[in-house]
């Protein structure tokens, strides 16, 4: 053997290694789990959320150098593990809390996932990131706000949406404002349902208004995929109070809209804590039967041309519907999550884990409103934060609170239908 | 008694009424034929998408739309007999729960497949308005839900116990070989109790979809409270389900609005157990 055929063997034993461990690179892939309500009653917030998470994919997936600022955008795949891409595997949690936990043991166990995002409501966000705590994978909560998930002294657990405090916060500011502003505000009644969501939000309200004293806090509860709502709609008639604060689903946001219209029940001020206000086919079937309702979101479109905006188009095109505060949080949620698997530059958990306490992203970074992203030692974001916004016309919120947030003034009192 | 109270009770008996409505095709078929159709409920969502797609297509609201869901989920009964429930009636009591559940299943997820996840809500149309009279408020839709209910049962109660036709199928119900020999055919009679069964469950989604949100998964809702009502009334009898449906209706929304929304199931159905400890076989039912 010459001199140049050992040369020329070298070179080509240098390339194929070169092109298969190119090939790996390429083929690499990250994946992550999503458990989410694909059917049951809250099956429509699923089907949003896949379509969000499909954009975020290709977003992070392909190259978008025109979202500029967003992390993981300008080039293709992960640069952290070599261009690695990300899958999302779906799961189904059909709206119970023990099949969230049976698909997050799945995920874990059988599609070997790195992380687990999920689950929408907070009764199976509950159980299904104990089982992610036990297996040692991070689990990150973009959406379900019941305070008590971030004080189990969960080592794997993080959730990036504002909480309940930070709506006691948000609500009591907004309602000091509207008084200002000649609104009465004395009396208020919460009314929630009986899910782990409804009850505990409900419960951190109650006693945080209480500490802010605001008194006269009137409670009605009622058990969630109601088949009739007339009762409580009687009893806030008969009570009038000053302020109505909804803490409901879908389903029952719809009836509770149906109901009120039939009894002719307008509160002088309708305040809706996101959920089922948020979901667009809420504003497409009673819209127009609930104009003038506030509701608290992070989500706000921003002028043409800014990356919200690119993703609130890529989002139309995907599902059909207008970008919602709900979706938005779940992108949010993904992104924060896949930017530390980015920077952990591995798919080892605990070095994911320690990637997302390491977090620290800026306004300019997000797609929503949060002053940015930092975990606690709890795993909660303590830089999250919420806007209000309003239903004037019947078929667009519009930002009005903060002021220097707000596109519009907030307008009083609610008109209704 | 407060005027509140007064519409507290008129709500409720209104309620019952819609209750009463979408169980008596369910109490129907149990009575002919032993069998629990676990997809009423989805019967009941079919009727709703078929009225809220001849709205939505014809613009013909609900004097269109009930008429053709009565139709088309009539004729769906007949499909449904043939094509499955014969078969599985030969087979042990978990083939009829498997089958009919398995049926559920398909027919929520091709309409969730066609539809989408969406609620989707009736546009205003000629029952969406709301009569007010001494301080008192009733929807149109669930007053014409109502009546038609009472109508309804009335006339099934009728076709069993003053036609031929409905002695034929009594008859079937009461022994299959007996009937044969008579010249009546077992087949056709319960093809037929299957298509008037979802037909009436087809007329009440139509009308329940008036003042109702509309999702795939609605019959998992609606049809719990169908197998109560149906339970309490005595499986099988037609009147029983009517006087079920009133009773659950009221208890719910006096329960609801007196001791609070959160206890109303608690005692619908404490009251439930309670009554079945001394009369098994329901209000109505046969011993």
């Amino acid at each position: 053997m010459t001199l140049k055929q050992v040369t020329r063997l070298l070179c080509a034993a240098a390339m194929s290694s070169a092109l298969v461990s190119g090939a790996t690179a390429q083929d690499k892939v990250v994946k992550i789990g999503a458990i989410l309500p694909m059917s049951g009653g809250t099956a429509s917030i699923g089907a949003h959320a896949k379509a969000a998470l499909e954009v975020a994919m290709d977003i992070i997936n392909n190259a978008h150098p025109e979202l500029g600022s967003l992390p993981l955008a300008k080039n293709a795949g992960l640069a952290g593990l070599g261009g690695a891409k990300v899958e999302v595997v779906f799961a189904d949690n059909q709206g119970s809390p023990a099949t969230g936990q049976n698909q997050a043991l799945r995920l874990i166990t059988e599609e070997k996932v790195a992380a687990i995002l999920g689950a929408y409501q907070s009764g199976i966000t509950l159980t299904s990131s104990a089982i992610a705590e036990k297996y040692g994978i991070p689990f990150l909560t973009p959406e379900s706000v019941a305070a008590n998930l971030t004080e189990r002294g969960f080592k794997w657990f993080f959730r990036t949406t504002p909480i309940a405090p930070d709506f006691v916060r948000i609500y009591d500011e907004f309602l000091t404002d509207m008084k200002a502003a000649g609104a009465k505000t004395d009396s208020i009644a919460l009314v929630h349902d009986n899910t782990e969501y409804g009850t505990s939000v409900a419960n951190t309200i109650a006693s945080g208004f209480k500490e802010k004293g605001r008194g006269g806090v009137i409670d009605i509860a009622y058990a969630v995929n109601a088949t009739d709502l007339q009762a409580q709609v009687l009893q806030l008639k008969e009570k009038k109070p000053d302020v109505v604060l909804m803490i409901s689903y879908t389903s029952d946001a719809i009836l509770f809209a149906k109901t009120m219209q039939s009894l002719d029940y307008k509160p002088p001020l309708l305040l809706a804590d996101d959920a089922g206000y948020s979901d667009p086919s809420f504003i497409k079937a009673v819209g127009k039967l609930s104009q003038g309702v506030f509701n608290r979101s992070s989500w706000a479109v921003g002028p043409s041309g800014s990356p919200s905006a690119i993703i609130a188009d890529m989002y139309k095109k995907k599902s059909g519907e207008e970008m919602d505060d709900t979706v938005g949080r779940q992108m949010q949620g993904f992104f924060v999550l896949v930017d530390a698997i980015d920077r952990a530059g591995s798919t080892d958990p605990a070095k994911i884990q320690a990637a997302l306490k390491a977090t620290d992203l800026k306004p300019g970074q997000l797609i929503m409103g949060y002053k940015g992203v930092k975990f606690d030692d709890k795993g909660q974001n303590i830089l999250a934060s919420a806007y209000i916004i309003q239903l004037q016309d019947g078929e667009n919120y519009v930002s009005v609170w903060p002021k220097a947030n707000g596109e519009k003034a907030p307008v009083l009192p609610y008109k209704g239908w | 008694m407060s005027f509140v109270l007064v519409q507290v009770i008129i709500g409720g008996l209104l309620l019952g009424a819609v209750y009463a409505l979408f169980s008596s095709g369910l109490t129907l078929v149990w009575g002919m034929m032993n069998i629990v159709n676990f997809a009423h409920g989805d019967f009941v969502m079919l009727g709703m998408y078929v009225a809220y797609v001849v709205y939505t297509l014809m613009g013909g609201g609900p004097l269109l739309g009930a008429p053709l869901a009565t139709l088309v989920l009539a004729t769906l009964g007949i499909v449904v007999y043939f094509g499955l429930i014969r078969d599985i009636m030969k087979g042990p009591m978990l083939a009829q729960i498997l089958g009919t559940f398995g049926l559920a299943l398909l027919l929520r997820y091709s309409v969730f497949w066609w539809f989408g996840a969406n609620f989707l809500s009736m546009p205003p149309n000629i029952v969406g308005g709301t009569y007010a009279f001494a301080g008192l408020r009733i929807e149109a839709s669930r007053l014409l839900a109502g009546v038609v209910a009472l109508l309804v049962t009335l006339g099934l109660h009728l076709l069993l116990t003053r036609t031929s036709l409905g002695s034929k199928m009594l008859a079937v119900a009461e022994d299959q070989t007996a009937a044969q020999l008579m010249g009546i055919r077992p087949d056709t009679m319960q093809a037929i109790a299957w298509a008037i069964a979802a037909g009436a469950t087809g007329l009440a989604g139509a009308l329940i979809a008036n003042f109702f949100y509309i999702v795939p998964t609605v019959g998992e809702t609606l049809g719990i409270v169908a197998f109560v009502t149906v339970s309490l009334g005595g499986f099988g009898s037609v009147p029983g389900a009517l006087v079920a449906g009133l009773l659950i209706g009221v208890i719910e929304s006096l329960s609801g609005y007196l001791i609070g929304a959160i206890y109303k199931d608690i005692v619908v159905y404490v009251l439930f157990l309670f009554f079945l400890w001394f009369r098994p076989q329901g209000l109505m039912g046969k011993t």
